[in-house]
């Protein structure tokens, strides 16, 4: 248990000091929320720009720490050898993916705690919100990132890893009916994106926040295969040494 | 039983054999130095024993338990120094020997082990911000946090300073004297000659030499001296009836003891030579590594 604890410590030291990481899972986030909540520009298709982008932006929020955050650290970490490092350590593989699991919910927490109350303040009044039914889609999205994120940290160069991270996440944030609706895309574009895991786990949330999780469906069948794909594909494709 | 018993080991990557068939034993309280040039199997030999890499024949036994399969029963009691890198760039010194100092749990803590190795006053600094030297010296303290039985340094010296070099050896030697077994990968024959006990002489993943350095040096008796670089060596070898090599850069080798000294000079001096830096004794640790890998180094 104190080596679990000492290893959460010190992956939430690592979020902590690292700016850029900050930026990616608060900052942006924030802004976007905030933004276009204010500025209606974006084709939402609601009264209230915030209903739409409120769950969004949680998915978002799930994104960028599961997948990209978690991604790019651990893939440094790779190539700097500190897992190899941390292996000739009694910690052993198992508590450190449980410290890294915890660190991720930790972060979670925290983007919950800022951005759901930033959402309130700009007018976001959920319609029927089924928050266990949220917390469930949470669990199953963060799964299915964490899978991911460290599939491509796991063989990926620390650098070649940070540029593949990003440009996944911009990919994901654009057609993920995050901050623009699926509706908009092309039709064989909105094909694909329904079948990805950020469209899905915006799609679950927006149902469980704004309709109370009644309209379940496809999206939450591909979210859950997702979430034993990637971390599965990860297990398999995972090197611990650089 | 030794600390480390190495066993007839073999390392394969695909093709090539890196490490053929080396054995030897490494013993508490003593430092073994493997010495070899780049690319010799170091390093593969260090990471079997360390558990980070399995053997394709041979065995490796640390403290009784096998490395591969026993790698967290073993960590508990072996330190451990890579050749490079190991902690996150933005990681803080304090705040990573304080990891190391929880998991290893053995009531080593972080601010002594950072006075020990002199970076006390780097505890705020990020890893990011620390000379190679001080890289390297933080390394070691991560190593030491263990209270280690046995301790694997690959390269400890590489990238420091002259000051930096003399406090890593204190340290090393205080380890071995503590009882632990210090096993210590190095290029360099004049860091293995002023630390080590005991030194195994790695060429091309086969062990050349096993010895103490008494051992490998004995029976190799030569005098060193400076002259012009044109003195006539063949009229001087003729003269003492001794082998008399040119080193180079006006250094020159007489194979014999030093009861040829007393010849030597009245030689030089007949001939209107100069004469300078004199040394006689035994062979340096060099001198064997280049005799024994015929001058590939």
């Amino acid at each position: 248990m104190n080596m679990l604890r000492a290893q959460v410590r010190a992956e939430l030291q690592a979020v902590r000091r690292n700016g850029e990481q900050l930026l990616l899972t608060l900052g942006i986030p924030v802004l976007l929320l905030v933004f276009f909540s204010l500025v209606d520009v974006l084709p939402t298709g609601t009264d209230n720009a915030v209903d739409f982008l409120a769950p969004g932006i949680l998915a978002l929020a799930v994104m960028s720490t599961a997948m990209v955050s978690l991604g790019i650290g651990t893939g440094f970490e790779r190539s700097y050898k500190v897992l190899k490092r941390l292996g000739a350590t009694p910690l052993g593989r198992p508590r450190l993916i449980a410290a890294k699991i915890a660190a991720v919910i930790v972060v979670e927490l925290v983007q919950f705690g800022v951005l759901i109350p930033v959402a309130y303040a700009v007018d976001w009044r959920p319609a029927s919100p089924n928050w266990l039914a949220a917390i469930g889609a949470v669990v199953v999205g963060t799964m299915a990132f964490a899978g991911i994120g460290l599939s491509m940290a796991g063989r990926l160069r620390g650098e070649i890893n940070l540029a593949a991270q990003n440009g996944l996440y911009l990919l994901f944030l654009l057609l993920g009916g995050m901050i623009i609706p699926l509706a908009k895309l092309p039709v064989g574009l909105s094909a694909i994106a329904k079948a990805l895991p950020s469209g899905a786990l915006a799609d679950v949330l927006r149902d469980a926040l704004e309709q109370s999780g009644t309209r379940p469906g496809t999206s939450w069948i591909i979210l859950a295969a997702w979430a034993v794909a990637g971390p599965a594909l990860a297990a398999k494709l995972f090197r611990w040494d650089s | 039983m030794s600390a480390v018993e190495v066993n007839d080991l073999v390392v394969r990557y695909g093709a090539l054999t890196a490490v053929d068939g080396i054995s030897f034993c490494a013993e508490a309280g003593a430092i073994t130095a493997v010495l070899g040039p780049n690319g010799a199997g170091k390093t593969s030999v260090i990471e079997v024993c360390e558990g980070y890499r399995t053997a394709a024949s041979g065995s490796v036994v640390v403290l009784g338990l096998d490395p591969a399969r026993q790698q967290v029963l073993l960590s508990r009691r072996m330190g451990v120094m890579l050749q490079d890198g190991g902690v996150s760039l933005g990681a803080r010194v304090g705040d990573v020997a304080r990891l190391y100092c929880d998991l290893y749990g053995k009531g080593v803590q972080p601010e002594p082990l950072l006075q020990r190795v002199g970076l006390a006053d780097r505890i705020a600094s990020s890893y990011r911000q620390l000379s190679g030297g001080e890289k390297q010296r933080l390394s070691l303290a991560l190593a030491l946090a263990s209270k280690p039985d046995v301790a694997f340094l690959d390269e400890p010296t590489a990238g420091v300073d002259t000051a930096g070099r003399q406090m890593i050896r204190t340290i090393v030697r205080d380890l071995a004297n503590e009882g632990c077994a210090v096993l210590l990968a190095t290029h360099e024959l004049d860091e293995a000659e002023r630390v080590a006990d005991h030194v195994v002489i790695f060429d091309r993943g086969r062990v050349i030499a096993d010895g103490t350095l008494d051992d490998l040096r004995s029976g190799h008796d030569e005098i060193r001296f400076r002259s012009s670089p044109a003195l006539d060596v063949v009229a001087l070898a003729n003269h003492l009836a001794l082998v008399v090599r040119a080193v180079g850069d006006g250094e020159f080798v007489v194979a014999g003891d030093a009861s040829n000294v007393a010849a030597l000079t009245a030689w030089l001096v007949e001939s209107g030579e100069i004469l300078d830096d004199l040394r006689a004794g035994r062979q340096r640790l060099e001198d064997v590594f280049l005799r024994l890998t015929g001058g590939a180094s």
